[in-house]
């Protein structure tokens, strides 16, 4: 089923649309070449190098900081701790605090304490990498260790030590969300099922680590950051509050970005002292992030734990659900760490007529990193909890899995969908997408292969998800900085076409799929457009790249501007055809009075006549340019089915994956291979998720998962053959009616795998097993319940 | 990251190799494939002063017979003896092992030699080095000694070689196809958890039994060796003799596998490994 690839052809006429086609990445060749500008590839001059000191305890008391026997060391520049910077700078900001949550100051650098492995707690600036790093081993620091908070829920006992004393609780924030009339529906129900569910911490790992280089410009009193981030609008408006700039001295570039995958939407204490350090030295600062600071101090995701109680009919009718959760949110809240429980709690009706949902979020701080938004951020926690239920529904009633899914779920004539948690779903129609992906397993013989394979003594397992998500964040009410998107269109004088997006695309494809917008809204060939992203001097305005928006939001912003310029163009070729707007015309890229086809004006002379501007209509302003703000009237809601067949060696504990079937519904698909790239992937993190991702610390709050000799990700070999389709739903949320498909694959694959595993082990008698599903916890599984061979 | 200062030196012959090594003593590392030191130095868990690379040393990059042996140059990379022809006709069990360890990227720059001597105890290696009873050949400014393999692997990151010695050659045996390696991979690193290498003599009704991953070093698992002396090998006497692969170990306990897991995937390999060395031939 996999997508193929469709060349544009060489000269091709404007008429052959190329929103749908799946092209090849114009990002593609540069990237493989290796020519691509990473931050690690800027060199500037007279350019320094930073590394920084970092606490190698949990929690500790910093008696003090000897840096004299590093500054003596050759190349060293300058060093400076908390003390020579915090009072200076600003604190690192939480752009979704909740009412009532209590956090600590964030500073910069560590103060009297260190409040995690990996907090930094010193920066040595140097005239090398190499000099920067040696020093690092020179500056002595004097802890007195201190018991580390570690356990969240052990966190909340009366008798734990204190994460930040000075707020007298390791509380950090509590919310929760109602929908519905809970009471009565958990009165009506006839069975009230329970579990705890489990989503382990997990290190996006994105494979480019983080970095930025710093460059003051004293004469302009400007600054300019390179940074490897998924947001360089949202540092423009959060950093020069910080480092005391003004906003337009400060100019923020995301370079090419080596993965993302939410852990570089945030403003991290790095950026900030960088940033300061360049203004201060007057020297360009370059810090590139190592693989274990990486691990120890960019955000990490998930690490919720829910226990849940769900309300259900006999016939499989599943009422409510209501739970209490913990998330451990590390040391300290960053840029979006308490919303992530709430797009939990706001998805939990999942694809299902639920009447009433509650949710109890208690976040809980530990001298852990904290945890943030990573791919899914909060929506792969409610796929993963509502899946497991219709799962435990069908297993505690003995009904199909199948029929307890398609007896809750809405039909498409109930769209738009209002759910219990007060969300309005655009658009659906999850039969088709559920239908559809059991053809493509040939679900009857896929049933019957485990009936044979069961009666061979194989432990065989088929797992199903039926996952709905929310996408292209989101109305400006519901966002801290604004949920518009922006984007600018420009006629060159030569006819070409530079198209600026306010979006950050860092491996999503956007400046393929943009043009492919672009190309048939203008009537241009392709090879005609240049996307620019990315800089903050070029795009003016953006919200970035995350919660899966760009296409949808940043794609229309895009088409708003063209269409802008097309009106604006009518005058002028109206002037030049000797007619008047109301009669011109606009087709295939050609402007021309109606009737009169054979008298055609084109991009290329029509830019031409505007920019030079000599028989200009009177009033008409030169140049052909236009920008657009998109404020969407709702988010989209992607949704689809997965359907994982697995077995179990009953001997190692080991899960294979046989047969990986996944239809996705994104609406509108500009470029499917596109699509089927961020679906793939997607499910690929979705198998590490589920088979061999876990972050680890010990009781001391050191962390065992610093690097890839210990954090296991999927390589290639772990992927199974995928059969990939898709149904196609437009979005009423936008004019393109497209949905977004960057997070899909992490939401839905998940418990489709988890339900697969555990229908394997169902035959000896086992409910439910946490993720992820390593080999040891599946082999002591299968011991207690007397599986073992 | 970047690694502390360090001088290179690279000589040319196995002779200039060793005044390097007795000139600095432990201040030295031997570089051969890189694959185990480099990272170690990256990360600063060693930072020798000088480093001595022995790639250019022909002599010890070299697969041949002698004596009805093999003898195998240090500097063969995994590569070369996974893709040996001569080797799958005289000891397939070496391109066998040879074929799972690390990536392709280790196992075209990694070396056996290298891989020995850094005697990491979840390396694929030693469990075939003991199957076979291997013998090596270590060169020093004294002048030559062979050591066989049960005397080779002393302790974890330990091997027999001492700082001014250099692995020249290891000898293997000429065997028949009877032989097999089997890994359960720890799945972030792709090491050992519990690799068994398994040469099975039907003539002679004996088995050898080299254990990886398991304990701190690699073993030979003797209980289950003496358990099949004499006896037909059949699904029955192998799977009541596999038993036996963790007898007397001290098994290693981490996050990856505790040590009542890893004693059980010995057992199961080594269930695995006779199986399907005996299924040969």
């Amino acid at each position: 089923m996999s997508t193929t690839i469709e060349e544009a052809p060489k000269g091709a006429k404007a008429s052959q649309k190329y929103f749908g086609r799946a092209m090849k990445r114009v990002e593609d060749p540069r990237l493989i070449k290796g020519i691509a500008t990473y931050v690690d590839d800027l060199k500037l001059a007279g350019m320094l190098h930073a590394e920084f000191v970092r606490s190698p305890h949990a929690n500790a008391k910093i008696n003090s900081i000897k840096t004299d026997g590093a500054k003596k060391l050759p190349g060293v520049v300058a060093i400076f701790t908390g003390a020579d910077v915090n009072d200076k700078l600003g604190t690192i900001p939480c752009a979704t605090p909740l009412p009532g949550g209590k956090s600590p100051d964030h500073k910069v650098l560590a103060g009297a304490r260190a409040y995690f492995v990996g907090h930094p707690v010193a920066i040595v600036v140097a005239e090398t990498r190499a000099i920067a790093r040696d020093a690092l081993d020179l500056v002595e620091v004097d802890y007195d260790p201190l018991p580390a908070v570690i356990d969240p829920e052990k966190a909340l006992e009366k008798n734990s030590p204190l994460t930040h004393p000075e707020l007298g609780t390791n509380i950090a924030f509590t919310w929760s969300i109602s929908g519905g009339d809970v009471e009565s529906a958990f009165k009506e129900a006839d069975r009230v099922l329970k579990i705890r569910l489990i989503h382990p911490r997990l290190t996006p790992m994105a494979i480019e680590p983080r970095g930025c280089v710093a460059s003051w410009h004293a004469g302009e009193s400007s600054l300019t950051l390179w940074t490897s981030t998924q947001i360089p609008h949202l540092v423009r408006t959060l950093l020069p509050g910080l480092i005391g700039i003004p906003e337009n001295k400060l100019r923020v570039v995301a370079p090419e970005v080596g993965g993302g995958f939410g852990s570089k939407l945030n403003l991290y204490a790095e950026e900030v002292v960088i940033s300061h350090l360049a203004i201060r030295l007057n020297r360009p600062i370059k810090w590139i992030e190592g693989r274990r600071e990486n691990a120890a101090a960019t955000i990490h995701g998930r690490d919720q734990i829910g226990d849940h109680e769900i309300a259900i009919k006999k016939d499989g009718t599943v009422l409510a659900t209501r739970c209490k959760a913990i998330v451990d949110v590390g040391s300290y809240c960053q840029l979006l760490t308490p919303a992530i429980p709430t797009l939990t709690g706001i998805m939990l009706c999942g694809c299902y007529k639920l009447k009433a949902v509650q949710m109890e979020v208690t976040g809980v701080h530990t001298n852990k990193m904290s945890t943030d938004a990573y791919r899914g951020a909060g929506r792969p926690e409610a796929a993963y909890i509502i899946e497991r239920v219709m799962d435990l529904v069908a297993s505690e009633l003995g009904l199909d899995p199948v029929q307890v899914r398609l007896k809750n779920m809405p039909e498409p004539t109930e769209f738009p969908f209002q759910t219990a948690t007060g969300l309005q779903y655009d658009s659906g129609n999850y039969q088709a997408a559920f239908n559809k992906a059991r053809e493509l397993a040939d679900w009857p013989n896929l049933l019957k292969e485990r009936d044979t394979a069961r009666k061979a003594g194989r432990l065989f397992g088929i797992g199903l998800s039926t996952y709905v998500e929310i996408c292209a964040l989101g109305p400006s009410k519901t966002m801290a900085a604004g949920g518009w998107e922006w984007g600018c269109v420009r006629i060159e004088i030569s006819g070409k076409v530079t198209v600026i997006t306010g979006t950050t695309p860092h491996g999503q494809g956007q400046e393929t799929s943009f043009a492919q917008i672009a190309a048939d809204r203008l009537g241009v060939p392709i090879e005609d457009i240049v996307v620019l992203r990315g800089d903050t001097a070029t795009a003016h305005f953006g919200r970035d790249t995350y919660g899966s928006r760009a296409t949808a939001l940043g794609g229309t912003a895009i088409v708003m501007s063209i269409d802008k310029i097309i009106e604006k163009t009518k005058t002028l070729a109206a002037a030049l055809l000797k007619s008047t707007p109301e009669k011109i015309e606009f087709e295939d890229g050609k402007f021309f009075v109606s009737g009169e086809a054979n008298n055609e004006l084109g991009w290329g002379q029509l830019a031409s006549e505007a920019y030079v501007a000599k028989n200009l209509p009177p009033g008409f302003e030169p140049g052909l340019e236009a920008s657009s703000f998109f404020e969407p009237p709702n988010c989209t809601f992607p949704f689809g089915t997965h359907i994982v067949a697995v077995e179990v060696d009953r001997d190692t504990g080991q899960v294979k994956i046989l047969k990986y079937i996944a239809v996705d519904d994104c609406g509108k698909q500009v470029n499917p291979l596109l699509v089927e790239g961020q679906v793939q992937g997607g499910i690929a993190q979705s198998i590490g998720a589920a088979l061999m991702e876990k972050t680890v610390y010990d009781e001391n709050g050191q962390l065992l998962t610093g690097e890839f000799m210990d954090y296991a990700i999927p390589r290639a070999a772990d992927i199974p053959d995928y059969v990939l389709g898709s149904t196609e739903t437009p979005s009423p949320s936008n004019p393109l009616g497209v949905k977004g498909v960057g997070e899909a694959g992490t939401i839905g694959a998940t418990p489709a795998i988890a339900n697969a595993v555990i229908d394997a082990l169902s035959p000896l008698g086992i409910r439910h097993l946490d993720l992820p599903f390593t080999p040891e916890r599946v082999w002591r599984a299968i011991q207690e319940n007397g599986g073992g061979s | 990251m970047n690694a502390a200062a360090f001088d290179y030196v690279r000589p040319a012959t196995l002779d200039e190799a060793l005044e390097h090594l007795a000139k600095h003593g432990e201040d030295a590392k031997v570089l051969a494939g890189g694959h185990s030191l480099i990272p170690a130095m990256k990360l600063r868990l060693s930072q020798p002063r000088v480093v001595v690379d022995i790639g250019r040393i022909r002599d010890l990059h070299s697969m041949s017979e002698r004596d009805g042996k093999i003898a195998i140059g240090a500097l063969t990379t995994h590569y070369e003896i996974e893709s040996s022809d001569f080797l799958k006709r005289s000891c397939p069990l070496l391109p066998e092992v040879a074929g799972k360890i690390g990536d392709v990227q280790v196992r075209n720059k990694g070396t056996i030699g290298g891989s020995c001597v850094h005697a990491d105890p979840a390396g694929d290696w030693p469990a075939a080095m003991l199957a076979l009873d291997a013998e090596f050949e270590i060169g020093s400014p004294r002048g030559n000694r062979t050591v066989v393999a049960k005397d080779f692997f002393v302790d974890m990151l330990t091997s027999a070689v001492q700082p001014d010695e250099i692995l020249k050659f290891i000898l293997v045996p000429v065997t028949a196809q009877t032989t097999a390696y089997v890994k359960f991979a720890q799945k972030a690193s792709g090491f050992a958890i519990a690799g068994v290498a398994a040469f099975v003599d039907k003539a002679r009704k004996e088995v050898a039994l080299g254990v990886t991953g398991v304990a701190a070093k690699a073993y030979r698992a003797a209980g289950v060796e003496a358990a099949l002396r004499g006896l037909e090998l059949s699904a029955a006497t192998i799977a009541t003799a596999a038993q036996k692969a963790a007898d007397g170990i001290d098994p290693l306990s981490d996050i990856h596998a505790s040590a009542e897991f890893r004693a059980h995937l010995g057992r199961v390999q080594a269930k695995r490994a006779l199986e399907l060395a005996a299924s040969r031939g």
